[in-house]
């Protein structure tokens, strides 16, 4: 044997769910398409609020959906009811999305639609703060939902997470005045962890700041196509 | 690990570390990836080597005074100098296999 050799790597652990995050955002931007990783704890209200979303999005954009979830096609199901295209992944006991699993789901996108047609596509994660933070899948931009029943210390809990999004939706807030919730102080939270992110208060039973959810969209597609 | 190893040609080489950094801002547990590396090396071409992990501290840079800090989640990650939030890290986000240790048969 000889003496030990030490090779310099410096590679990222990650090197090749980012590659593939890589390709995967060629790919869009080939298409033309913009691409929101959406992301939560488990019942934030992430599948209520694409619902509530996509009523009226569609109507203005042609949309789509990749829904990770990691055993049942439930929530799956439910889009399909609002006519757009929407593939499932189901993740197993994988606790998020990684780049290989939305570029399976591309290519099942491809077999519905051309997605030449499309405008945006949605992706919602799968219901966890940690793991999702950590891997890319080719998104354009990252929103973090946080219900107001999580607690308002959950950017400090999970910082990476927040510290990741590109826009903060702050839901279920119609229920503030049942809960013994300061908003003030999540606020204050999440500008600690992340002040750059936009931020939108935003209830999908009353729908009150879906106007500015979706004229974020909206300017984001515009821009997107634009550029 | 396996494209490094193709290239110094597998056979003929063993590995004795693999030599990561890991930021303290990451979702990474270091006790957890070791274990999970020795389980998953088990029996494989790297069952004789080990992991080694240098942790790579948490820095941000307070965005009014420039001074670097290490922030803290007690404080808010706030400078606590300033008491300006967290804009820019300077380090902590490392997910990194720095260098390979290995001998060649």
């Amino acid at each position: 044997m000889h003496l030990p050799i030490s090779d310099k790597i410096e590679l990222n652990i990650l090197h090749q769910n980012s590659n593939q995050a890589e390709k995967n955002k060629v790919k869009f931007n080939n298409y033309n398409l913009l691409c929101l990783n959406i992301m939560s704890s488990p019942g934030a209200g992430k599948t209520r609020l694409l619902e509530k979303t996509l009523e009226d999005l569609s109507k203005k954009f042609h949309s789509a959906v990749l829904e990770g979830d990691m055993t049942t096609n439930l929530d799956a199901a439910r889009l399909e009811k609002l006519n757009i295209p929407v593939v499932p992944i189901t993740t197993g006991r994988a606790c998020h999305l990684d780049a290989n699993m939305v570029s399976g789901g591309l290519k099942l996108l491809e077999k519905k639609i051309n997605p030449d047609l499309l405008d945006i596509l949605l992706i919602e994660n799968v219901g966890n703060l940690v793991c999702p933070a950590e891997f890319e899948i080719g998104e354009h931009f990252k929103v973090a939902l946080l219900s107001i029943t999580e607690g308002e210390d959950k950017p400090l809990k999970y910082p990476i997470m927040f510290r990741e999004a590109d826009l903060i939706l702050i839901t279920k807030v119609d229920l503030l005045p049942h809960l013994n919730f300061d908003i003030n102080e999540l606020k204050s939270n999440i500008a600690s962890t992340n002040p750059k992110a936009d931020v939108i208060e935003i209830s999908s039973i009353t729908k009150s700041g879906f106007d500015l959810w979706q004229d974020w969209i909206s300017k984001k597609i515009l821009k997107f196509k634009n550029n | 690990m396996e494209e490094w190893a193709e290239k110094k040609n597998k056979k003929k080489i063993v590995v004795e570390k693999i030599n990561l950094k890991i930021g303290e801002f990451t979702c990474v547990e270091p006790i957890s990836l070791i274990n999970t590396f020795n389980a998953a090396v088990l029996g494989s071409w790297l069952d004789s080597s080990e992991i080694t992990i240098e942790t790579i501290p948490f820095e941000g840079k307070c965005s009014k005074c420039n001074r670097l800090y290490f922030p803290k989640k007690e404080n808010g990650y706030k400078s606590p100098c300033c008491n300006f939030n967290l804009e820019e890290i300077i380090s902590g986000r490392e997910l990194k296999i720095a260098s390979i240790d290995f001998k060649e048969k």
